[in-house]
């Protein structure tokens, strides 16, 4: 029982201080708090496959696409609220994720190959939707504000949106926990490890892969929806594509790849870093906070290749074995090429 | 959308001129991926910086947009070399997932970098080669089109036959079937990566003011055309000089019939999707029968 209360210590923590949240800031920072949990969202669903089961996909950008353009579609054609289109988004991006995870790692794609079938996928899906007519073409689709209508997911000022995606992002923390301790979870950490192993240990590597995919791709859609109804607005570049699918996965990686809070951390950090600057250099300086990102992601990849929660957790156990005592963990550096 | 024949011939001849210089670029890209087993997912970016050289040259200092070719080549084999000392160089031995995440981030400096700099605009440039066209039996073959096509051959065929023929190119191939023996022999194997990051970097440079004339610069514009080089040497196979040449005139091809054909810019999905189907059933590439 001492585990779950381990973990829901830091987790009503942080919901807790977050609620204090709408009571102090004004509207400009409501709206960085919220861009700051959408992207703590995205970037954890996408841990799960990424960082968890060692499977970097670079085309969550297709995922995110279809909740937010199934969500969006059904809302502006039929009237369907939002929190069922954002289901069936979710239950599309499953299927699809499952396609893509069937026919990625069933003819055994990993690493380099895996990475750049995604990114060719989610690059298709942007000329697909691009020369589709009924999904608004190049132009992509305007959700129409009707009001404070929270069955249509719409509100008045802020707090609506920032309740409903803080609940999201609390939800997919607790899931990465919760697969923590689960068998599903040593299978996804055993995969990413040693493939070889693990299918010799009687892992079902397919399987554990592709259940991955399935449950990163549904939560990935899900966080596309409420990004198409908190900006009202979907196009083809928005929420597919390259760029996008880049942005997802920054926050995992600079805050710690297969840590559960990494994914959050990247984002509290950078995001309001990336938006002042976008706010005071936006006008002249276009593309400024991309270039802070990459920036950040290059200096990452340099220095500190697990992330900021990685390097805080090799910090705390090197000052736990004391001085003098180094790890034999073997490190990735140095050697011959 | 006509399937009439003299659309069809037309589309197989612009194709197959611009599949040349999407030849020579992946040319670059292959010479990186297969000496260091490194994806340089900056490599579309690499390019950019090469248009926007070509496009200054030409639009602001007016010269000719031929001559270019003799500023952009070193220019991007010294843009290779630095980019590679400082921050390729260290993460040599890291896991393959970390250069990629690398790259990408270099991909993203570099993108903005441009968009900041240059702002969204496209650019392109006229020429006194602009508007010349031969035409052959009704098809209609621009001046500008062909160079770009005889350009990347020669392009291509001098680098094969520096790789076969001097020391620089046995130390290259050496040390990219095996880095170990070649260092035993005597190479010093992180010396040649840099100078092959730097070839495959200077690829660019030639590719860029052969495709300045005709084509436009925008700081995306290595997004698609970087995909492309992806396309392309995963079908001609990674390393395989000749497959990446026959892919990249395949995939010329491809872009341009599936443009003349398809409605809008359908063709791309098209592109993408042979893409997909190569990397799930043939990663080796077209000519895997027979590796060289």
């Amino acid at each position: 029982m001492s585990r779950y209360k381990e973990f829901l210590f830091p987790v009503i923590v942080f919901a807790l201080a977050a609620l204090i949240l709408p009571l102090v800031l004004s509207a400009y920072y409501m709206h960085i708090a919220i861009l700051v949990l959408v992207w703590a969202y995205l970037a954890t669903s996408w841990n799960i496959l990424g960082g968890y089961a060692g499977q970097h996909s670079l085309g969550h950008g297709l995922y995110m696409g279809v909740g937010a353009y199934a969500s969006t579609y059904l809302a502006i054609t039929y009237g369907l609220s939002p929190w069922i289109g954002l289901i069936i988004g979710a239950i599309l991006a499953a299927g699809l994720g499952w396609f893509v995870g069937f026919a990625t790692f069933r003819y055994g794609l990993k690493g380099a190959y895996f990475a750049l079938v995604t990114i060719a996928l989610t690059e298709a899906a942007v000329y697909v939707v691009s020369n589709w007519k009924a999904m608004g073409g190049a132009a992509g689709l305007e959700v129409t504000y009707l009001g404070n209508k929270p069955w249509m997911m719409q509100f008045d000022g802020k707090l609506g949106y920032f309740l409903i995606i803080l609940v999201m992002t609390l939800a997919a923390v607790l899931i990465t926990q919760w697969l923590n301790g689960r068998r599903f979870g040593y299978r996804l950490v055993a995969v990413r490890e040693n493939e070889e192993a693990a299918e010799a240990m009687g892992v079902n590597t397919l399987g554990t892969k592709i259940n991955a995919t399935v449950l990163s791709a549904a939560m990935t859609a899900v966080g596309g929806s409420f990004f198409a109804q908190y900006f009202t607005y979907v196009g083809p570049r928005t929420v597919f594509g390259e760029t996008v699918s880049v942005q997802i996965l920054l926050f995992a990686i600079i805050g710690g790849l297969g840590t559960v809070w990494g994914p959050l951390v990247g984002a509290i950090i950078l995001v309001p870093t990336a938006e002042f600057a976008r706010a005071e250099l936006g006008t002249t300086f276009q593309g400024a906070h991309l270039l802070l990102y990459g920036a950040v992601l290059v200096l990452t990849m340099l220095f500190m290749p697990n992330g900021i929660v990685g390097l805080a957790r090799d910090v705390r156990r090197k000052l736990a074995r004391g001085p003098g005592d180094e790890p034999s963990a073997p490190l990735a550096e140095g050697g011959g090429p | 959308m006509t399937f009439s024949l003299p659309v069809i011939l037309q589309a197989l001849a612009s194709g197959l001129m611009i599949g040349g210089v999407f030849a020579l670029i992946s040319v670059g890209l292959t010479l990186i991926w297969g000496v260091m087993k490194i994806i340089n997912f900056a490599h579309g970016e690499f390019l950019m910086i090469g248009l926007y050289l070509a496009y200054f040259l030409v639009a602001k200092a007016g010269m000719d947009p031929y001559l270019t070719v003799l500023i952009t080549t070193p220019a991007l084999f010294l843009v290779g070399i630095a980019i590679f000392q400082a921050t390729i160089r260290p993460i040599l031995t890291h896991p393959p997932m970390n250069q990629i995440m690398l790259t990408l981030g270099v991909s993203l400096i570099l993108q903005n970098l441009a968009l900041v700099l240059f702002k969204a605009d496209v650019l392109s440039i006229r020429t006194e080669y602009t508007g010349i066209n031969y035409t052959v039996g009704g098809v209609v073959v621009s001046l500008t089109e062909l160079i770009a096509f005889l350009g990347s051959i020669v392009a291509t065929a001098a680098l094969y036959y520096i790789l076969k023929t001097t020391d620089m190119g046995r130390w290259i191939r050496a040390s990219a079937q095996n880095p170990t023996a070649a260092t035993l022999m005597g190479i010093d194997v992180r010396f040649t990566y840099l100078l092959a990051f730097g070839i495959g970097s200077a690829c660019l440079g030639v590719a860029a003011s052969l495709l300045m004339p005709f084509y436009y610069t925008s700081p995306t514009v290595g997004l698609f055309l970087g995909l492309i080089a992806f396309v392309v040497v995963v079908l001609g196979g990674m390393g395989n000089f000749l497959g990446v040449f026959i892919a990249g005139l395949i995939i010329g091809l491809t872009e341009s019939l599936g443009a003349a054909i398809m409605p809008g810019s359908l063709s791309r999905v098209f592109t993408f999707g042979i893409f997909v189907l190569f990397l799930l059933f043939k990663p080796q590439g077209i000519l895997s029968r027979r590796q060289t």
